[in-house]
């Protein structure tokens, strides 16, 4: 190792021969830094508009960018194989905190979720997002792809107990991220097509049983999903107002500051998890595919980071981190046109606030650091 | 290393690889499948289904809202203001939007004062309030200070609002009030009348007199506006806009300063004056005493000041000019004399004598003349000037009922005026048809003799009385009353006036029997025995004129009196009709003051300060038009 690191510092590339570019020697992807960038800034300026010219939300957001943008650059630096041996420690500390959050959490808006840790509070839950798909690749990195049923099982206690302690807090919306983002490792790990059936159908048998353990606001938010109409002043007011501001948007949009429904008050939280429908009314259908583009984008290249990926563990882990990401996507856009129930996801790296900025940076902090650190290792 | 721990890792890494590649690019294939199926439902949102949005949007954030047009000003005939619009600020209550209306009145009168009446009206309001997002007034006027201390706590309600308005003012006063009449909230009946479009934004309308005849002329149209609400409700731009259309300003042919003279005569009597000029009908003064503030009213009159007003024993808001029904006395005698020798039935040489009584043949009745003694023998100018009933009661037998009412009729005793004021109400010139009609009797002899002086049956206004008047003095050539002489659209100052609406002339069969008549009542004023002869003292022209006493106990048909009182209110009613200047009449004038005597003493006095008003003040008139032609 110590040979190795000597050609680090000799900033040489092995195989080109050429002298390291400013990127390289950071660590960073370009495509993928163009494109977080192209959305970040997308996301000052909707907010700009969403927030009814807000310079302090523009601001804090902006400072929020800068802070995301600085954690990306440090965990690009980290090798893939120091994060490997961290990993089983990151994930043990990760359950007990999640635990501690049920036993001492501060209760914020009807569900315990923070963690007060003198400085500032933070959600334990978050860690859970890198760190159960961290934990399942690192258990199925241990033995040769597919894995077998044994382990399978393993794996799945692994997503399976910190989904559930956080279903308790509760919050929907990360377990759902924290779920998927374990099995989407298994998925990448070549788990058998007929497996992934049998767990579909497993999930479907428990959903009475989930329905059950749900809080009367989670039940609410499905019951509205089926039908905002019912209740258009209480619960489904946020769709339908929503779903208003994006077909009023119409193709090419009412144009930037235009927004009725959004600057008159009319769409509800347009800052944070309802910014798509704020976009979608001030930049039309024209505006959203270059969205879901600058998404796609963002995908295509972090999925092409984990298929060069050298190692299983950095495989598995890219993969369900990108995957992960679409989710975030999916979900919350599916939620704001009325496709899928309000599970409270913001719109990642666009919606205003969100502590769900700081985990998304990370991850993709790691996916530089995997597709960077791989040519220095030995095959 | 971790890494490496594995003897199968390294021999299987190849098959791991395309394992991986293989779900990484059916990864790929479902994010692209699950991004086209929101594209999908985007596309359906924002083309397919985009019109209905659309609408939708619209319907949120636009609204139409009223703009309230400026009722129209009222003017003397001299320009001097007499009803006037003033801004002020009134607090207004969304009831959609307020979650407890209790307590959010309970938070606001710690900033505003809000007494029990203002809740208790309110509270009216908002249970007849049809829409519940159409804001309704909780306090109207307030005071700078309560603006200003509601508008720094406005955040704290929401649905409230402090908004400006121009309320009517009347800054005369109680100063001709019967003639303008006054504005008030509407009420239920009236909504039922009105165009609600029109009146969508309006919290006043005519209630009496000009304000009620002229609404129509005074409202306006209203404007439309469209504006663009957030999502509280608050206005925050209009996006189009109709511009209402301002009611007309009105310039009267009332003279205010000749109605406070009209006013201040009547000292501490009730009684009613109307003045007309008998050339164009136009009213210089009406007057009914005593009077009454108006602006109590344009508010909402509180129900204590109401009842205060509604059961005073001097009736106030009684318009005794318009409504008051009124035996006219001897007034009517120049009237029945024309009669007389229009029929051919007597000749100004022939006399009658008069003992101070008359009977009828077969009836044992004395019918009384108001001198004891008697005039002696009278012939008609002796019987006018000194007012002889006796010679009358003569004369209307000669005539007979049918004659009398038949003659009577063309000078509008027995109809309405049709001043454009409202309210008015017609007399009552008796007749045999009448009578069965209405009581289902015969008509009786003696009946015709009361008929002869004035008394009876017979009920005039004083605005018929003065019509009358006017109507003899220019020989039958008759024009109906009005107050109003000009209209003027308050943009363009452009004035248009009225043009003088003649009534059917009365019929004349020899004008010499109108000029007889003309010269007796002229002596009544200016002979030494005329019973009007005090008026005559520093006269510069000449009056003609009749004074009439009226017997106010024992007369059944006087509906409008609260006669509770009777001790005090024995006393006659005096009255006065006269016209002047007698070769070229300018004003004729109609008097009645309740209690008064006699009235040669009390009616006839305030009839020539009036005259000498307008007299003088149309010679200063025509020396100014005089004097700005020859420069």
């Amino acid at each position: 190792m110590s040979l190795l690191n000597s050609r680090v510092d000799g900033r040489v590339d092995g195989l080109s021969g050429r002298r390291r570019t400013l990127a390289q020697s950071l660590h960073l992807d370009i495509p993928l830094l163009v494109c977080l960038l192209a959305l970040a800034g997308t996301s000052l300026f909707v907010l700009y508009s969403a927030s009814g010219q807000n310079i302090d939300i523009i601001e804090r957001q902006a400072v929020r960018l800068l802070i995301g943008f600085i954690i990306l650059l440090a965990l690009a630096q980290i090798h893939i194989a120091t994060l490997l041996r961290w990993t089983p420690a990151i994930f043990i500390i990760g359950i007990l905190l999640l635990i501690s959050v049920l036993v001492f959490g501060e209760t914020g808006k009807g569900a315990q979720r923070w963690l007060d840790i003198g400085i500032a509070r933070f959600q334990p839950s978050e860690i859970m997002k890198l760190a159960v798909p961290m934990m399942v690749a690192w258990y199925l990195n241990e033995q040769a792809l597919p894995p077998k049923m044994r382990r399978l099982f393993v794996a799945g206690l692994m997503i399976l107990v910190p989904t559930l302690l956080i279903i308790k807090q509760p919050d929907l919306g990360t377990a759902i991220l924290v779920a998927s983002a374990g099995v989407f490792v298994l998925l990448f790990a070549g788990i058998q097509w007929q497996l992934m059936a049998g767990f579909g159908a497993l999930a479907a048998a428990s959903a009475p049983v989930l329905w059950h353990s749900m809080h009367e606001y989670q039940r609410q938010r499905v019951l509205t999903f089926l039908n905002p109409e019912q209740d258009p002043l209480g619960s489904g007011y946020h769709i339908i107002q929503s779903k208003i501001a994006i077909g009023s948007g119409g193709l090419y949009g009412k144009g930037w500051l235009n927004g009725t429904q959004s600057q008159l008050n009319f769409l509800p939280e347009r800052s944070t998890d309802f910014i798509f429908a704020a976009y979608a009314e001030e930049f039309g259908l024209l505006g959203i595919v270059l969205l879901l583009v600058a998404y796609l984008l963002v995908i295509i290249r972090g999925l092409i980071i984990a298929a060069q990926a050298q190692d299983t563990y950095s495989r598995l882990l890219a993969g369900s981190l990108v995957m992960t990401f679409f989710i975030y996507v999916f979900v919350n856009i599916g939620m704001v046109t009325g496709l899928l129930p309000v599970v409270g996801l913001p719109l990642p790296l666009v919606s205003y606030g969100g502590t769900s900025m700081v985990t998304l940076m990370a991850g993709f902090g790691i996916l530089m650091s995997i597709h960077t650190h791989r040519k220095l290792l030995p095959r | 290393m971790a890494l490496y721990n594995s003897n199968n890792t390294l021999k299987d890494h190849f098959r791991e690889t395309r394992l991986f590649t293989t779900r990484a690019v059916f990864a790929l294939i479902l994010t692209i499948a699950l991004m086209l199926v929101l594209l999908g439902r985007l596309v359906n949102l924002q083309v397919l289904e985009h019109d209905t949005y659309k609408v939708l949007s619209d319907r949120n954030r636009i609204h139409i809202r009223p703009i309230t047009p400026t009722r129209g000003l009222i003017y003397d005939r001299n320009g001097v203001l007499l009803a006037q619009n003033l801004p002020s600020f009134s607090l207004d209550i969304v009831p959609e939007q307020i979650e407890d209306m209790d307590d959010t009145i309970k938070q606001l009168a710690e900033l505003i004062a809000i007494n029990e009446d203002d809740i208790q009206a309110f509270k009216v309001r908002l249970k007849k309030a049809s829409r519940r997002h159409k804001p309704v007034s909780l306090r109207s006027r307030l005071s700078d200070e309560e603006v200003a201390r509601f508008a720094v706590n406005r955040h704290r309600f929401t649905g409230v609002e402090a908004v400006a308005r121009l309320y009517r003012h009347y800054p005369q006063g109680s100063l001709g009030v019967h003639a303008l009449g006054y504005v008030g909230r509407i009420n239920e009946r009236e909504l039922q009348q009105i165009d609600p479009t029109n009146y969508e934004g309006t919290n006043y309308i005519g209630k009496t007199g000009l304000e009620k005849f002229y609404e129509d002329l005074l409202h306006g149209e209203v404007g439309i506006e469209q504006v663009e609400t957030n999502a509280q409700g608050r206005t925050l731009r209009a996006l189009d806009s109709t511009p209402p259309i301002p009611g007309l300003n009105l310039h009267l042919s009332l003279d205010i300063e000749l109605q406070r003279i009209a006013e201040n005569a009547f000292g501490k009597d009730n009684g009613a004056l109307v003045a007309i000029d008998p050339i164009n009908g136009d009213v210089l003064a009406l007057v009914s005493m005593p009077t009454f503030d108006p602006n109590l009213f344009v508010g909402g009159i509180n129900s204590k000041t109401y009842k205060g007003l509604q059961n005073s024993r001097n009736q106030p808001l009684f318009n005794r000019a318009l409504r008051g029904r009124y035996p006219p006395g001897s007034t009517l005698k120049p009237f029945f004399g024309l009669a007389g020798l229009e029929y051919g039935l007597i000749q100004p040489g022939m006399t009658t004598y008069c003992p101070g009584w008359y009977m009828l043949d077969g009836d044992d009745r004395k019918y009384r003349d108001w001198k004891k003694q008697g005039h002696k023998t009278v012939d008609l100018t002796k019987a006018l000037v000194e007012s002889c009933d006796v010679y009358f009661y003569d004369l209307a037998l000669t005539l007979g009922i049918d004659r009398i009412s038949q003659f009577m009729e063309p000078f509008g005793f027995n109809d309405l005026t049709g001043i454009d004021t409202s309210g008015e109400l017609t007399g009552l010139m008796p007749s045999r048809e009448w009578k069965r009609k209405a009581r289902h009797q015969p008509w009786y002899p003696g009946e015709t003799l009361i008929t002869g002086i004035g008394q009876g049956f017979t009920l005039t206004t004083p605005l018929q009385l003065a019509s009358a008047t006017a109507a003899l003095s220019l020989y039958g050539q008759q024009l109906r009353p009005r107050l109003v002489a000009a209209t003027e659209d308050p943009d363009s100052n452009e004035r248009v006036w009225l043009p003088a609406a003649p009534n059917i002339a009365v019929p004349i069969v020899n004008i010499i029997n109108w000029e007889y008549i003309i010269r007796a009542m002229t002596k009544v004023v200016h002979s030494p025995h005329g019973t009007a002869r005090r008026i005559s003292q520093g006269a510069k022209f000449k009056i003609a004129g009749k004074t009439g006493t009226a017997q106010v106990f024992g007369i059944k048909q006087d509906e409008e009196y609260v006669a509770e009182d009777i001790e005090k209110h024995l006393r006659d009613h005096a009255l006065f009709i006269g016209f002047a200047p007698v070769e070229n009449p300018r004003i004729a004038i109609a008097v009645v003051v309740e209690n008064g005597g006699s009235g040669g003493a009390v009616a006839a006095p305030i009839a020539r300060k009036i005259m000498d008003h307008y007299i003088e003040s149309l010679a200063e008139e025509q020396s100014a038009t005089a004097q700005g032609g020859g420069s």
